[in-house]
């Protein structure tokens, strides 16, 4: 009581003091806080920070970039990698990275980049230029010419070093296809000859999924990739005209393909749209209905096989057995015969590293000869060393790489500028709203056709 | 909202002309040096608040992205961004998915809910009342990302929902795909409602018995003695619990981004799904942070219509 009188007649010189105090530290903390860097200058310069994608599914980089560490630290003394794997999918991995990007604090010395970004993230001043580093790198001589273009942005320099590539193609269960008298190894002509063939399927065994072909938003790239691209470029059709440099609008193409897709999913010979709209589907196509023979096909990468094979995320022994490929046809059989797509991941350097000659170094020894090859197997890809090509090791690594080599005949790349996330966006959006049944493919095909324009601009456009 | 004008309002006891004690009459600078403990919780604030608002608001304006060339130098670009909106047909349908998110699951469906229980406990049962409430607070307890699990578990194809119906013999439809805005609405009363009710049975606890006594003596009603004396009474409760929820609703992203991902084809794309969408998806920050600028606004707009409604209150 007391003491509380006592402060309270000596209020205001107390309050004062308090107040002087209490803003001190205040002000105290605020610059603590506005200028404490992690780490003292001296060291920061010796850690690389590599960022990359690594999920339940994708371990292969993860092992290989983990052995290139150890490689790595033990030929540089006093240098520490700091690995900062990012546990998402692919547009929420893409996400992070851009946003790393943008503060020197947060961007990484090396990090795991797709190819379809490289030219836009260029633009965007996320990636080093690497030509004089590569210019002094032996190894440089061993990648092929389609991998150096990879990594080349519109200026002619090249920023990123690709891990290897992928193509697409129609994987089947053969014992599914034989059930409904489907003789194997089955390779379709046209696109009639898939709606047959599927067709049979559902009538021999109603509960099966005889062909699937993604589409809708929820499965991003993997939409485009690996189920409309094949539909679109086997029209004769194309997205983007590279001599033109416009985007291709109203093309009849582009309805057929999403006519095919409406006939598909109305056919119940695809998954349901419900089930297509679920982001994780892939994993059930994969972990689910291929290997317990409940799907008949569906168009899927090169690296298909990483998903079975020892250590893979959904180990199936009889794959080998069962499986099948076939190259995806064009729409009537015409020249040349059929349709792939390529992707395929790179390393880059960023812009903002303190020291790029050690990055660079980092980078080259991820993607020497032998950490290339174990990444090239254990992820199923198609290698862009020659020297790896070669390897008995790689050829050897699962029955299929082979037939899914011999694609990049007939393959196509996405057109990597910088407007091209939105513009697959776009057709992604179209795809959904076809197997929705909101809107017919004409129509689907028009709202398309609007949002490109709307996008680049009128005079990006081409109507064809 | 509805009942908050009617009837007259019941005298309360005034407890204002109670005096204070007056003010020495220091200099201006004493009564300025008094905002000074206040001023580190203002620089907060304006830091980590006020700043990114400030920074949304500027950046709508803009065309700043996550790449391309645009994310190295951005420009100016008026309300380019704002215009889009109009002419995208995105836009006009998240305003009108949010309206309708706000409406049917804050201000009708958590506000009635809340108001119908709360009363029902107060004459209900107290064992009865006590499993209930704790049933019904559990939802509120639960940490959001939690709750959204929960709610998707609940109303996916395979979930708990389909599996009540298929031991009843019916089979349930693909809730999440069929009929994503009903599953989320339900999904936000089931989540919300708790606070409501929390907010209404201090409010009822509050209103004096005595006058509700005489009402009994005059003759009212049950319904009568609800809306004439009950609802009046605690109107002051009934607009800052309608302004909560209302704000707090606008805001949901993650209860929805987890049990539809504002799909199908944007059938459950609210604002705050289509502003993340544009900035993070498609690395449009500026159109992003634009839909983020009309959402803050919106929220302003309620906030001014609720105030004015307490101030009336209050009078």
């Amino acid at each position: 009581m007391t003491s509380q009188e006592k402060t309270s007649r000596r209020r205001p010189r107390s309050g004062r003091f308090r107040m002087g105090t209490a803003l001190l530290a205040a002000a105290g903390l605020l610059a603590l806080s506005a200028c404490s860097p992690g780490t003292p200058q001296g060291t920061e310069a010796k850690t690389l920070k590599v960022v990359y994608q690594k999920t339940d599914s994708f371990t292969a980089l993860d092992d290989v970039l983990k052995a290139a560490k150890t490689e790595f630290e033990a030929a540089n003394s006093g240098v520490t990698v700091q690995l900062e794997p990012i546990q998402a999918n692919d547009d929420d991995y893409g996400t992070k990275l851009a946003l790393s990007h943008r503060s020197a604090e947060t961007a990484p010395d090396v990090f795991y980049e797709d190819t379809f970004k490289v030219r836009s993230d260029v633009d965007a001043g996320y990636l080093l230029k690497l030509d004089e580093h590569l210019a002094a790198w032996p190894d440089w001589a061993n990648f092929t010419d389609a991998a150096k273009a990879a990594g080349r942005a519109d200026d002619g320099g090249i920023y990123a070093v690709p891990l290897g590539t992928d193509t697409r193609a129609i994987w089947y269960n053969k014992t599914v296809l034989q059930k409904a008298g489907i003789a194997v190894p089955w390779q379709p002509r046209t696109w009639e000859d898939i709606l047959t063939a599927a067709r049979k399927m559902k009538a021999a065994d109603p509960a099966v999924v005889p062909f699937n072909m993604y589409a809708g938003k929820a499965t991003g790239e993997g939409t485009v990739m690996q189920s409309f691209y094949e539909l679109l470029y086997g029209t004769g059709s194309t997205l983007y005209d590279e001599q033109e440099k416009k985007w291709v609008v109203g093309s009849k193409g582009f309805t057929d393909s999403l006519q095919f897709l409406k006939t598909l999913y109305d056919e119940k010979l695809a998954v349901t749209p419900a089930e297509a709209l679920d982001p994780n589907v892939w994993k059930r196509v994969f972990g689910e209905w291929l290997p317990k023979g409940k799907m008949g096909a569906t168009v899927e990468g090169s690296y298909t096989p990483s998903f079975w094979q020892k250590g893979g995320a959904y180990e199936w022994p009889g794959y080998a057995k069962d499986m099948g490929v076939a190259m995806f046809p064009t729409q009537n059989g015409q020249e040349p015969g059929g349709v792939s797509m390529s992707g395929g991941w790179t390393l880059a350097v960023g812009a903002k590293t303190k020291s790029p000659d050690l990055a660079f170094k980092f980078l080259a020894t991820a993607l020497n000869r032998k950490n290339a090859l174990a990444f090239d197997t254990a992820n199923s890809q198609i290698a862009v060393r020659s020297d790896v090509a070669a390897d008995p090791g790689y050829q050897s690594a699962n029955p299929f790489v082979k037939d899914v080599s011999a694609l990049v005949d007939v393959t196509h790349f996405r057109p990597a500028t910088a407007d091209y996330p939105r513009i697959s966006s776009a057709v992604q959006e179209a795809t959904e709203a076809v197997i929705t049944g909101k809107q017919s493919p004409a129509e689907a095909a028009a709202a398309y056709g609007a949002a490109v324009k709307k996008i680049v601009g009128e005079d990006k456009v081409i109507r064809k | 909202m509805l009942f908050l004008d009617r009837g007259p309002s019941p005298e309360e006891p005034r407890s204002r002309e109670v005096r204070r004690p007056t003010v020495p009459r220091g200099s201006a600078l004493r009564r300025r040096l008094r905002l000074l403990p206040v001023l580190p919780s203002v620089l907060l604030l304006a830091l980590f608040l006020l700043a990114p608002v400030a920074w949304s608001f500027y950046a709508s304006f803009t065309d700043v992205a996550l790449s391309g060339k645009a994310a190295r130098e951005p420009s100016w670009i008026g309300l380019d961004n704002y215009g889009r909106m109009i002419n995208e047909e995105g836009f006009p349908l998240a305003l009108w998915l949010t309206v309708v998110f706000v409406g049917a699951s804050a201000i009708i469906g958590q506000n009635l809910l809340g108001l119908a229980l709360a009363l029902l406990m107060q004459r209900g049962n107290r064992a009865l009342s006590r499993v209930v409430g704790t049933a019904v607070v559990a939802a509120w307890v639960l940490p959001e990302i939690v709750a959204a699990f929960a709610a998707y578990a609940y109303f996916s194809r395979d979930g708990t929902l389909n599996q009540i119906l298929g031991t009843a013999g019916l089979e349930g439809a693909d809730w999440l795909y069929s009929y994503p805005m009903a599953a989320v609405v339900l999904a936000n009363i089931w989540r919300g409602t708790a606070f409501s009710m929390l907010v209404y049975r201090a409010a009822l606890a509050e209103v004096p018995a005595d006058i509700m006594e005489a009402a009994l003596m005059d003759g009212a009603g049950g319904l009568q003695r609800l809306f004439f004396i009950t609802l009046p009474m605690i109107r002051n409760s009934i607009a800052s619990n309608l302004m909560l929820i209302t704000l707090q609703t606008l805001a949901v992203f993650t209860l929805i981004w987890v049990m539809t991902a504002g799909g199908p084809a944007g059938a459950s794309s609210t604002l705050p799904v289509l502003a993340y969408q544009e900035a993070f998806k498609f690395g449009d920050i500026g159109y992003g942070t634009a839909i983020a600028s009309v959402l803050i606004l919106v929220g302003m707009v309620f906030g001014i219509v609720y105030v004015r409604l307490l101030r009336e209150a209050k009078r």
